[in-house]
């Protein structure tokens, strides 16, 4: 393989997960990852939306476990890895090992953007089973430069061998996209590379993924038609034609990912995330990308409007996880405005 | 046998959050004479405290307290899994009876408003997590009702309530809680969802419990079971409480065609060591303790 400037990895099977609802089904995940691997895709991550063992009634169950989908999209590639993403407090060692055993050679952790000495004991675990490994830190706009920082190198030391500034809202810029990773990349010198995962909320998944390149990020996030959660994500097939604009190599052949994206994934599922009043209320206010739809469930149930519901969990500063908290906001303020 | 006149005496291991908050509670209880608090850093500011609150601390560990000619009549064990896992044969060895607020799970878990029954015989008991004693008395007051073929928790806690035990215990407390639910709270599955928030002023205490039954349930019995576990727990934790009505969802095929019911809580603490908002902290430490005193006043052998 020739040498490549910055590395994509696609998660349009993890992340794009919650646009679907995580109803994938296993011919959708062999083709999907299929025309990602042919086009010279290198890291596929495949997991329910909020990682392993998300499959609930907080997050939403998963149509066919993850696992299972693992092991097809393991079957389906070539060349590509296979990632698999764990929140420590949901996902344990015991289900690493089983996405492990499925084929994801690689594991993601994630933690909010302060709590990185949660995933001390998953980053050891993934590292003795041989895993590749990355971090990362979720809601990266709340937390400061340095602090950021310190954190990554919390994870580093832990045996994480990337960590991303994750954009989970769509709430950061490219100057504070630029300063965030420029802080991790100076911290962790050669002791581990910088990634940064976008959203699209402000339109800017992009914009983003460029200044962080420039800033020094060799690992970057996108999906598939921005198939992800809220607003989607960076568009990878966008992200590989502005990087051949500039002549930084991503190794993914355009026209094969356009394809991809086209003939594939279009094919599959028709439909894109939209940027609309809901998704941009995410963006400005800061809201976990995921909270999307289920605050559009508690429009429904409570007859609440969702970016009502994500306005106050925005100003609650509730954090990735927190989904059964829309319900209860949306309770507050269906008797908010009974009362009145 | 334990005289009338004279408390039980009991050592805390673990100066952290959890053993400061309890040692606190049983001074002003003033049931049980707190003999000792062990922890192993010189600087530990939480034995610093224990000395100030009049208590013997040692920096030693495990091995000091066993070498005291008076050894306790009962110990709580308040640091993480695995030194208890290491430290729980060496109890039982010199006969000293172990409460484990711990989720290293050796011994039979106990949520005190669902099963404390007779427990004297016990050398070890688990206190399971603090997401499990504030969930648990939910799953058990549907359950007893009507069956519960799945139940799920999510607790959600301040990070400043997080000392690095929790922090390092983060899959045992998953598991044990998820085994819990099941074994203690009647539910055929269990899951168990942990998520800490770094917010200012910090959170408190929240937990949810979402449980699958059928769809043909007697709602106003399963409202009258929940409402009065809620006034039991309150008995020794005042903060407990519902803060919604439970939520009743119809059956979804995306649930397996169960319906949902939906239990919204908040656990404010009592503020014997940290403030308010760490309501898990209280409900670990209020069922330890309240274990406890039901352990010696039927009396001890």
């Amino acid at each position: 393989m020739s040498k490549i400037d910055v590395r994509l990895n696609d998660t349009t099977l993890r992340d794009g997960s919650h646009a679907v609802r995580h109803q994938f089904t296993k011919d959708q995940v062999r083709n999907i990852a299929s025309a990602l691997d042919k086009a010279g895709v290198q890291v596929i991550e495949v997991t329910h939306g909020d990682g392993l063992a998300g499959s609930s009634f907080n997050y939403g169950f998963s149509a066919v476990r993850d696992i299972e989908l693992i092991e097809v999209a393991a079957q389906a590639v070539k060349n590509a890895k296979i990632a698999a993403l764990c929140l420590p407090g949901l996902g344990t060692a015991h289900d690493i090992r089983e996405a492990q055993q499925a084929g994801a050679s690689m594991l993601r952790v994630a933690t909010h953007s302060t709590e990185a000495d949660v995933s001390i004991q998953h980053f050891n675990f993934a590292r003795e089973l041989g895993m590749e490994t990355a971090g990362f830190l979720m809601l990266s706009h709340m937390t400061e430069p340095a602090e950021l920082a310190r954190q990554a190198r919390i994870m580093v030391d832990a045996g994480c061998q990337c960590v991303n500034v994750v954009d989970s809202a769509g709430a950061l810029l490219p100057e504070t996209v630029t300063e965030r990773v420029k802080a991790l990349v100076q911290e962790l010198g050669d002791d581990a590379q910088v990634g940064f995962h976008g959203h699209q909320n402000l339109s800017l998944g992009v914009a983003n993924s460029l200044a962080a390149y420039n800033a020094g990020a060799r690992q970057i996030d996108g999906t598939l038609r921005a198939l992800g959660a809220g607003a989607g994500n960076t568009p990878i097939e966008v992200l590989v034609a502005t990087l051949d604009a500039y002549g930084i190599e991503t190794g993914i052949d355009l026209e094969l990912i356009l394809s991809a994206a086209e003939d594939t994934l279009k094919q599959e599922i028709p439909f894109m995330p939209l940027i609309e009043r809901d998704a941009i209320v995410q963006g400005r206010y800061g809201v976990y990308n995921s909270f999307l739809l289920h605050a559009k469930r508690a429009e429904e149930r409570y007859g609440v409007p969702a970016y009502k519901i994500l306005r106050a969990v925005g100003e609650a500063r509730y954090v990735g996880g927190q989904e059964d908290m829309i319900i209860d906001v949306a309770i507050r303020l269906r008797d908010e405005m009974v009362s009145n | 046998m334990t005289s009338t006149t004279k408390k039980p005496t009991v050592a805390i291991v673990g100066p952290g959050n959890i053993g400061t908050d309890l040692l606190i509670k049983l001074k002003r209880r003033g049931v049980f004479d707190v003999r000792y608090m062990i922890g192993v850093d010189p600087d530990s500011e939480g034995l610093a405290r224990a000395r100030r609150l009049g208590v013997e601390a040692s920096h030693e560990g495990v091995d000091w307290l066993l070498k005291q000619d008076e050894l306790p009549d009962l110990l709580f064990e308040a640091t993480a899994a695995k030194p208890h896992l290491l430290n729980a044969p060496r109890y039982k060895e010199a006969g000293i009876k172990a409460i484990d607020l711990t989720p290293a799970a050796i011994g039979p878990f106990v949520c005190p408003v669902v099963n404390l029954t007779d427990l004297r015989h016990e050398m070890n008991i688990n206190m399971i997590t603090c997401g499990g004693q504030a969930t648990i008395p939910m799953v058990h007051a549907v359950s007893r009702i009507t069956p519960v073929s799945y139940a799920e928790i999510v607790a959600s806690i301040s990070s400043k309530s997080a000392g690095p035990g929790t922090r390092a215990n983060i899959d045992e407390f998953t598991e044990t809680t998820s085994n819990a639910i099941v074994q203690v709270g009647g539910a055929e599955k269990g899951k168990a969802i942990i998520i800490l928030n770094p917010v200012e002023p910090p959170l408190v205490m929240r937990d949810t419990v979402f449980l699958a039954v059928d769809a043909d349930i007697d709602k106003d019995a399963i409202q009258n079971s929940i409402h009065e576990m809620v006034a039991q727990v309150q008995k020794y934790v005042p903060g407990y409480r519902l803060k919604s009505d439970p939520q009743f969802d119809d059956p979804s095929p995306l649930w397996g065609n169960k319906g949902r019911i939906g239990i919204f809580l908040e656990v404010a603490g009592n503020g014997d060591f940290l403030p308010d908002w760490a309501g898990n902290l209280d409900i670990m430490t209020a069922a330890a303790n309240f274990t406890a005193e039901q352990l010696f006043s039927t009396g001890t052998k």
